[in-house]
């Protein structure tokens, strides 16, 4: 990484990547072809995440995990996003949605979450409601003291079969000025709550390995001490947290290119054509300037954002320019490895195919790049009436 | 008991080392610099005798440029108790020969007490294998060199040395200096809860003349060149074409 790093980062950028080295990359082929992360390897994952201190990082010490700021979370994801979700996302990050637990909930799920003894589902995204969530169905009708859950979720992704998931669902209406809207409430759903279903969904080809599931609410009765939060805030509980979250989408697919990149660099510089290297020729090695210049930029990018960030002022069309412009990025330079590599390129032997499948994905999920291309345009429209 | 590790900072074993236009040695600028993999090995090995409740203490100690700050947070994150960063130069390309740094290293040893001083083998920029014996004779100490084992007992310690054609077992008393070789052990890499408290660990400065040592270059480095280039091998079709290429072109049958 061509960046300025203070020592402990400097530190912990040689922690992660040894970790990386091995206790991940090892694995990156067989998890791919078989579209399967043995259990017994995500444990061993997260046994050592653990023993170096890189298992929940991401939260506060006050809660048990190791209080990292964004600046040292973005070297971490930057590596992390390297190599596959479906290997990295056993060093859990929980998600810090968590942290709006009250005592009591702390206590069932966010310190076992902490310690790595249950994992959580972040389950918003519906059938019928990807990038349009306010046209989610899932809703929570109050009886008694209690809720009563019913709808459905896909595309909820994570590295194995959940503990609970955090589930929003319409819980009303409010008359607001530009009409209409939907009351969003999120809950925590224990697994195993009577008429609560959850299964594996399809198959996805960007990170095979990494699961997405599929929940059905039949009539779930929760009660009152589920909502996490207040009742009708489950959105703003959530904008807190996804700006970050497509933050650390730009810093994995700045990782992912670096890869990329010097993948590509080493083949055009080994791979000889009418007697030189392929590199030398201009339509390679432009090919790499620019390939280079927009992982610099991205990474500024990236940069920049976690300084407003850290200062508070970060803003969602900052984190929505951050996440357009990187995994359109990365998407670019893992076209032209492809091209870089020619037909070795695809040959399944060859990790380049693997992250060209892989990158696709950044895209869409977080929000596609239409979706931030909105937010964005929102953002400078909105202050001049249109 | 105090053990003393001394780390180098060098340029990193990853990095692809390109010569100076000019030849007068290898070109620093904007390279990844790391710990020395032996010094590595050394502290690992120190660290290791600690947990085993056999040492109090360890002090990690780099002589050079002030920019050796990096090899010893790095040394402190990994498990020594506290560090010493001897400001020798303001070059980062200038090398502090082995007699310096033995006489730097020998006035620590007196002002410290330590009974026990663990040093890679030999640095991997100069490879001069020569700081741990000089070191020794002016302790007026025994010393092993090349250790592939160490093993405690007491005021004893055998060491295991791999020696050219098998291994050579001594035994020597404390004081002593150690010189470690690469199969001794794997060092492990700093943990984040030691990344956050090597922040709050003691790191002191000094500077050569705190210790009566005037640093001085003997040697002068008249030219440094690139290894010859390989060059490509060739196929022979047959066995009569290999033993004449053998005996006629390389000379070597």
């Amino acid at each position: 990484m061509d960046q300025v790093l203070n020592q402990e980062n400097a530190l912990l950028l040689t922690t992660v990547r040894k970790f990386l080295e091995e206790e991940i990359l090892p694995y990156e082929d067989e998890v791919d072809k078989t579209g399967e992360v043995n259990p017994e390897l995500g444990k061993q994952i997260e046994k050592r995440a653990k023993e170096i201190g890189l298992f929940a990082a991401n939260l506060p010490t006050e809660v048990g995990g190791g209080g990292l700021d964004y600046r040292s979370m973005m070297v971490l994801e930057r590596e992390y996003g390297k190599t596959s979700h479906a290997l990295h996302s056993w060093i859990a990050r929980p998600t810090e949605i968590l942290l709006a637990c009250d005592e009591e909930q702390r206590q069932e799920f966010l310190y076992p979450c902490v310690r790595g003894e249950k994992r959580e589902l972040f389950a918003l995204t519906e059938p019928g409601a990807g990038s349009d969530v306010m046209g989610m169905k899932s809703n929570a009708v109050k009886d008694g003291d209690d809720w009563v859950l019913n709808g459905s979720k896909h595309f909820i992704s994570g590295p194995c079969m959940p503990d609970f998931a955090i589930v929003f669902a319409v819980t009303g209406e409010d008359k607001t000025k530009r009409g209409i809207r939907k009351r969003i409430t999120a809950f925590l759903v224990n697994r195993g709550e009577k008429g609560f279903d959850i299964k594996e969904g399809t198959k996805c080809v960007s990170y095979r390995g990494y699961k997405t599931f599929a929940l059905n609410f039949d009539d779930v009765r929760l009660s009152k001490r589920t909502v996490l939060g207040k009742e009708g805030e489950g959105l703003k509980l959530s904008g807190k947290w996804l700006g970050m979250g497509r933050i650390w989408v730009g810093a994995s697919c700045c990782g992912k290119a670096e890869r990329m990149i010097s993948l590509a660099s080493e083949w055009a510089a080994d791979r000889k054509q009418f007697g030189q290297p392929i590199g030398k020729f201009q339509g390679i090695g432009f090919r790499l300037a620019d390939m280079a210049v927009g992982l610099r930029a991205a990474d500024l990018m990236v940069n920049d954002a976690v300084d407003k960030a850290e200062n508070k002022i970060m803003k969602d069309e900052d984190a929505a320019m951050v996440k357009l412009f990187c995994s359109e990025m990365v998407n670019k330079v893992a076209d032209d490895t492809v091209q870089i590599f020619g037909g070795m390129g695809l040959m399944e032997e060859m990790p380049i195919q693997r992250l060209w499948r892989d990158s696709r994905l950044e895209r869409i999920w977080d929000g596609t790049s239409e979706i931030q291309r909105h937010i964005i345009a929102r953002s400078i429209l909105r202050p001049l009436g249109a | 008991m105090k053990i003393l590790v001394p780390v180098k900072r060098v340029i990193d074993y990853n990095v692809k080392v390109r010569v100076k236009s000019d030849g007068s040695g290898v070109d620093l600028a904007n390279i990844k610099m790391s710990m020395n993999p032996f010094d590595e090995i050394a502290l690992e090995e120190a660290i290791r005798i600690k947990e085993a409740g056999k040492a109090d203490e360890i002090i990690a100690v780099s002589i050079g440029a002030s920019q050796s700050q990096e090899t010893l947070r790095t040394a402190l994150a990994m498990g020594a108790d506290r560090a010493i960063l001897v400001v020798a130069t303001d070059d980062v390309n200038q090398d502090i020969e082995p007699l310096d740094v033995a006489k730097i290293l020998h006035a620590i040893v007196v002002e410290e007490r330590t009974d026990l001083i663990l040093c890679g083998k030999q640095a991997i920029d100069n490879d001069m294998n020569a700081t741990a014996q000089m070191l020794s004779a002016l302790m007026g100490c025994s010393q092993a060199t090349f250790a592939s084992k160490i093993e405690l007992a007491g005021e004893k310690i055998k060491v295991t040395r791999e020696v050219d054609g098998g291994l050579q077992v001594v035994e020597v008393t404390l004081p002593s200096v150690i010189s470690v070789d690469l199969r001794l052990n794997e060092p492990r890499y700093a943990s984040l809860p030691n990344i956050m408290k090597a922040k709050r660990k003691p790191l002191e400065q000094k500077e050569p003349k705190d210790f009566n040592v005037l640093v001085k270059n003997r040697l002068e480095i008249i030219e440094t060149n690139e290894p010859a280039e390989r060059m490509a091998g060739i196929k022979v079709s047959s066995v009569d074409e290999l033993v004449e290429k053998l005996k006629n072109d390389a000379g070597v049958i």
